[in-house]
């Protein structure tokens, strides 16, 4: 062996942080990062102006005059339909859609999962096949007997009918994603569990949900955009009085009566998408691992 | 403390048929080690009788009552895994009072029950610690203080040891040698590994296709295999086996080599009535040959020594008799020179001999 003189430090020169394909890279990154900012940048720039200034047609000239008129419109008077009070009242039905939903969709998919991959009833995966199966179904097809039904119980036009509609079509993604995730903790765990003299819900409520956090995230994140961006349920069965913001943004958009005010539209289009935003922002790094883990892999 | 008895059971998976019609009687205070390779039926057949898996058949009898139906909390059993299955998101106490609280055991008594088995497994120190805090061995330790403290009467243990390294290996098991000491409860332990099943058994059931092979003590699985897959499956390096023909003519009786040489078997307990050119295989232990003197062996057999192989406390000579491998257990003070061609000695009252055919001993 050769002496090192360990004073010295690391010998051979430091390799280079800056290569030609880091280059290369960040330069992809930046440019492919200006494609899809681009949309925002003009939606905000053109909330912002009067309708004067946009009849001009700069596209992408910032505003002289910039002013939260539009927004202010936008959130409390534009017209949906015959009312007048903006996109405010959506935005509470939705939130009264959202909660109950998310909470119900993925407590019933936890609670399918956990059954299907550790208690394995007599006919579980048939039972899982075809739950499977309906996920791949259009929901168009299930539309008008969803009609029927709820309105044979009396649930139709009203929240708890779309809380009901959005847990049913909730139901196979949330199993899939909670069955995928118990079936990576190793079944000792739940047999000694079992020898302990755990039931079906002791063990559920004591062991594995506390494990269950990262896999719950994904699912809470999965759910939240997704029931918050739904447009079809919300209109078919929310009922007049409960649309949610994204039937309410549509019917501010696309009204047909007098001047089309791209301000009001583009201020209330932002407002609408804040919440699937926020989450995005925050959630990053879970919303990648859940597509990557649950929903894809068998 | 309770007996267990397993009658005619039947276990399938699917239209495959694991164990099959199996019987076991196990006496209270009993330690009964099942032994086997990898596919054996042997961690099968413990989670039946842990109950958490459904039978085809049979019966499961614990402490003198049917229990195969029962859910596994009321069977009266704790059960240590390979895995350790320590629950991870408590604490050693939190695993550890887990199922008394299932079993809605009083405030006090659960304290009193933790500290003795703490104090049972030096676990004291560890009691507000996570699993993920602890070695292989503490994890293990605690895995069987969450036997202890529901006081079961059969504990259930499936390759416990398996995942330590070798040195923790020997500690605990000396460990659970002394905790079936100090509690005197049946226990039932799976393993494939023959040292543990030798050291710690009372009766070893070696399995192997979902049947017992031969139900013993370690001693007697040692000495006298019921079978070639017995004696091949246990003892480190395997038994060597030779085979050839058995012959009757000519007064005593004698086991001949293919090229001829014949081998006196005078004083070989046969089983039964053999008769004349039976082809057979001869079995004998690497420490039951002597290569160098006769002592009071009465037999002999040529070996070709081919090479010496010192592993500390005794040397291997491995060298070949006719076609097949052989090996021999000396003192590893003792030298041999190899190449070359000795007799070696040996009574064919420590041999074993088994039908060529079938395997079983004869």
């Amino acid at each position: 062996m050769t002496s090192v003189d360990l004073a010295a430090g690391p010998s051979g020169p430091r390799p280079k942080r800056l290569t030609a394909g880091r280059v290369g890279l960040y330069a992809f990154l930046v440019i492919a990062a200006l494609f899809f900012l681009i949309p925002l940048y003009v939606m905000i720039i053109t909330s912002l102006k009067p309708m004067s200034e946009i009849r001009l047609g700069n596209l992408f000239a910032l505003p002289s005059d910039p002013s939260f008129y539009a927004w202010a419109k936008a959130w409390s008077s534009a017209c949906t339909g015959l009312n007048c009070d903006g996109i405010h009242v959506g935005m509470l039905n939705s939130v009264k859609i959202l909660i109950p939903s998310v909470i119900v969709s993925i407590s019933v998919g936890a609670v399918t999962g956990y059954a299907l991959s550790f208690w394995r009833p007599k006919g579980s995966n048939f039972l899982f096949a075809v739950l499977l199966l309906g996920a791949f179904i259009p929901y168009q097809v299930f539309l008008y007997p969803l009609v029927r039904m709820l309105s044979i119980v009396s649930l139709y036009n009203s929240i708890p009918g779309v809380v009901f509609v959005h847990s049913i079509f909730g139901l196979p993604l949330m199993t899939l994603l909670f069955r995928n995730f118990y079936a990576g903790i190793p079944i000792d765990l739940f047999k000694a569990a079992r020898v302990d003299g755990g039931g079906f819900w002791a063990i559920f409520l004591r062991l594995m949900l506390p494990l269950s956090t990262p896999i719950i995230v994904v699912a809470a994140i999965l759910q939240i955009t997704g029931i918050w961006n739904d447009f079809l349920f919300g209109l078919i069965f929310a009922g007049r009085e409960n649309f949610p913001m994204t039937v309410q943004l549509n019917n501010i958009v696309n009204s047909s009566f007098g001047e089309k005010e791209y301000n009001v539209n583009m201020a209330a289009t932002i407002l609408t998408a804040l919440v699937p935003l926020f989450v995005y922002f925050v959630s990053g790094r879970w919303f990648v691992r859940g597509i990557a883990s649950g929903a894809v892999k068998g | 403390m309770a007996s267990v008895s397993i009658r005619k059971l039947d276990i399938e998976f699917g239209s495959i048929k694991v164990i099959r019609e199996l019987d076991l009687e196990i006496a209270e205070g009993e330690f009964i080690v099942l032994l086997g390779p990898s596919g054996c039926g042997k961690s099968t057949l413990l989670n039946a009788v842990a109950g958490l898996l459904d039978v085809a058949g049979g019966q499961i009898w614990i402490g003198g009552k049917n229990v195969t139906w029962e859910e596994p909390k009321d069977r009266g059993i704790g059960m240590v895994f390979q895995s350790y299955a320590l629950y991870p998101r408590m604490t050693v106490r939190g695993n550890l009072t887990f199922g008394l609280k299932m079993a809605r055991t009083p405030k006090a008594d659960i304290e009193a029950r933790v500290a003795k088995a703490a104090k049972i497994l030096q676990i004291e120190p560890l009691l507000e610690r996570r699993p993920s805090e602890l070695s292989g061995g503490q994890r293990q330790r605690v895995a069987i203080g969450r036997a202890l403290v529901r006081d079961v009467d059969v504990f259930l243990f499936d390759e416990p040891l398996s995942n330590l390294d070798a040195k923790l290996r020997t500690e605990l098991r000396v460990e659970i040698k002394r905790l079936h000491h100090e509690l005197g409860s049946t226990m039932i332990y799976v393993t494939h590994d023959q040292i543990e099943a030798l050291t710690l058994a009372d009766r070893i059931a070696v399995m192997n296709g979902g049947i017992i092979q031969q139900l013993a003590s370690p001693k007697e699985i040692y000495r006298r295999p019921i079978n070639r897959f017995v004696a091949g499956f246990v003892g480190s390096p395997a038994m060597n086996f030779v085979d050839g023909t058995l012959s009757f003519s000519g007064g005593s009786p004698a086991f001949v080599l293919p090229d001829g040489a014949r081998i006196d078997l005078s004083g070989y307990a046969f089983l039964g009535q053999v008769e004349e050119g039976r082809k057979a295989t001869l079995g004998i232990r690497p420490e039951q040959v002597d290569p160098f003197e006769r002592g009071d062996h009465t037999s002999q057999l040529p070996v070709n020594l081919t090479m010496l192989e010192p592993m500390g406390a005794d040397s291997l000579v491995w060298g070949r008799v006719g076609s097949s491998s052989f090996s021999i257990r000396i003192d590893g003070d003792q030298h041999i020179d190899t190449p070359a061609r000795i007799d070696a000695f040996f009574s064919p009252d420590h041999a074993s001999i088994f039908d060529a055919a079938s395997g079983n001993r004869l």
